[in-house]
């Protein structure tokens, strides 16, 4: 970072006046990192940390009041949750929605990305906006509006597969279909983010490459194969990873949508952190966040992993 | 993170080689046909639910919900708007949400520029630790952080208020990031020189580094407004009376609340809670998308 900074041409003379620079910019820089590393400590760092310290205890919301009621209990928490046939529920599906949701979404985004770049001359921002209308709206009010989309019988969906002749499942009251609607609502939102995402990696390769491939007679589909991909590989298993990220937390969609239901079969993850927390179980929500958030971790270590072995 | 260096390479050298493939001739102008009417299939199925949306917000309750649904709203009325404004509290959801949007986007574009300016330019020791602190949290769901964050809020007497909305959320990981990487490009002289003539630490940074960040303020205001205002978690949590609703909690209460089959009035409160976000981003669609090319977040 301050390699730059450093190499700077020094002159013995200079000495004196450089360490009096130096101080201030110790002072300086110190002065300029504060106000922000205390709100930072305060409201960010500090809780993960009191997140996981509480997460070995016994607090819950009525110790507000008294907090000498709290009690350390090692890995009870952890114990319990294992143990907690919803928790597994919800583990189960926060997994299902990411594994599906994430290729889902990852091979969209990318045949978007590749229409756009490679397919099409002219109207590209115009599509551009259009794809990515989704990703910047809040998806509480896309929730909200896809449950009407998605309304059995004055639905926009069962509305258009009666034009040809198929009866639409109740989406959001079905156990079987709840979830892959919910995978499908969030593919169609987040398709434009991977989209953008994948339209600067694809510019970035070296129009040169498939010049000479079309030279060699490949066709377009074989460039794509041998070329496009193997050079895409960093950029996609970033957004790969950065989508995996964002669904291992999917909340407001069953929380507008179907409340978790029926029978807890798009309860997530996040989800249940948040109802243990309303029930006042403070440091068993705290154990659950945790898990998600190793979760999280490990897939970001993973994604640094692969990055370095393979380029 | 990673991409940042392939991200922001491209248009200037590409656009003359699409040039060049534009006038290929015969046969590839019939598949780019094909890729057109892909490309606006999928448009429609993209925009399709937000024009479901404004055409609901337009329909009675009982045409909204009327079987088989009506494309066009047959009796177009503006109920549902009155009834959001007069009846509900809308106005005082929308103000909660700009105050709270607009105060934690210029909280994080002074603090986050300070410290982005400090983490480039400047030496001083523990700065690799801050920095790595900050990148570190770069990852950290709020999932994980909001249960201490509320016993915090509430120890401090900030439940159901502005300051328990917005203060948390004054300083976050990812503007500082996205500050370092700008200013990181601006000339080092620019500091020495400034230095030479006697000017001051603050007063170099907010007249000579500040002027010079206009376009990553620009996209760190833009990225951070639109996050804030789509925030949904820590103002469920904070915001205990509707005085103090956001516009997604007061959607997302009445949607799984009483109000819950109210279709008309539902799309219309979403056509409130999204128009703005809207408006913003086809206006300024550019920032977006460099915002994410230069951060790979959202």
């Amino acid at each position: 970072m301050s390699s730059a900074t450093a190499r700077r041409p020094r002159t013995r003379g200079h000495r004196a006046a450089r360490t009096t620079i130096a101080r201030r910019e110790h002072v300086a820089g110190w002065g300029f990192a504060f106000p922000f590393l205390l709100l930072f400590v305060v409201f960010m760092a500090g809780p993960v940390l009191a997140s996981f310290a509480m997460s070995f205890t016994d607090l819950r919301s009525a110790d507000l009041r008294d907090p000498f009621g709290v009690n350390p209990v090692g890995l009870d928490n952890y114990v319990r949750l294992f143990g907690d046939d919803t928790f597994r529920q919800a583990a189960l599906n926060t997994a299902y929605f990411v594994l599906v949701g994430v290729p889902l979404t990852m091979v969209l985004g990318l045949a978007a990305a590749v229409g756009l770049d490679a397919g099409i001359t002219r109207f590209r921002t115009f599509f551009r906006v259009g794809y990515y209308l989704p990703v910047v709206t809040s998806i509480v009010a896309i929730a909200v509006v896809w449950r009407f989309v998605l309304e059995p019988d004055s639905g926009i969906v069962n509305t258009l597969l009666g034009y040809v002749g198929i009866e639409g499942p109740s989406w959001l009251t079905n156990t079987t279909t709840a979830m892959p609607a919910l995978i499908v609502m969030t593919a169609w939102r987040n398709l434009g983010y991977l989209m953008v995402i994948f339209l600067a990696g694809l510019q970035a390769i070296p129009r040169d490459l498939y010049e000479a491939a079309a030279m060699d007679g490949s066709g377009a589909w074989s460039r794509f194969r041998h070329v496009t991909l193997p050079l895409m590989r960093p950029t996609l298993l970033f957004g790969g990873v950065i989508t995996g990220i964002g669904y291992l937390q999917f909340f407001e969609e069953p929380f507008v949508m179907t409340k978790g239901g029926p029978l807890d079969t798009t309860l997530s993850m996040a989800f249940y952190t948040y109802k243990q927390f309303g029930f006042g179980n403070y440091s068993y929500a705290a154990a659950v966040s945790y898990v998600l958030f190793i979760a999280i971790v490990v897939l970001t270590l993973v994604q640094f992993r692969l990055l370095r072995s393979k380029t | 993170m990673t991409t940042s260096g392939l991200a922001s390479a491209p248009p200037a050298e590409s656009r003359p080689a699409r040039r060049r493939r534009a006038m290929g001739g015969a046969p590839e102008d019939r598949g780019q046909l094909w890729v057109y009417a892909v490309l606006a299939a999928g448009l429609v199925i993209l925009v399709g639910p937000f024009v479901w949306m404004v055409l609901g917000s337009f329909k009675t309750n009982a045409e909204a919900r009327q079987v088989p649904p009506t494309w066009l709203p047959e009796s177009p009325t503006t109920e549902n708007y009155r009834q959001l404004f007069t009846q509900l509290d809308f106005p005082q959801f929308f103000f909660n949400s700009t105050v709270v949007a607009v105060a934690i986007t210029v909280g994080n574009l002074v603090f986050c520029s300070m410290l982005g300016y400090a983490l480039a330019k400047l030496r001083f020791p523990g700065k690799r630790l801050v920095f790595a602190l900050v990148l570190g949290m770069l990852m950290v769901p709020s999932m994980v952080t909001f249960v201490p964050l509320f016993m915090l809020v509430s120890q401090l007497g900030m439940v159901n208020s502005y300051a328990g909305l917005i203060l948390p959320w004054l300083a976050q990981p990812l503007g500082v990031f996205l500050m370092r990487q700008f200013i990181l490009g601006l000339p080092d002289d620019l500091i020495h020189a400034a230095r030479v003539d006697g000017a001051g630490e603050f007063r170099i940074f907010a007249r000579v580094i500040l002027p010079l960040c206009g376009p990553a303020l620009a996209t760190l205001g833009i990225l951070q407004f639109l996050a804030t205002w789509n925030n949904f978690l820590w103002p469920l949590v904070v915001a205990q009376s509707e005085d103090r609703y956001t516009l997604p909690v007061a959607l997302a209460l009445y949607a799984i609340g009483e109000n819950n089959t109210r279709y008309g009035l539902l799309m219309a409160g979403a056509v409130v809670t999204v128009l703005p976000i809207l408006l913003i981003f086809v206006l300024l669609q550019r920032h977006f998308v460099r915002g994410i090319a230069t951060t790979g977040l959202k």
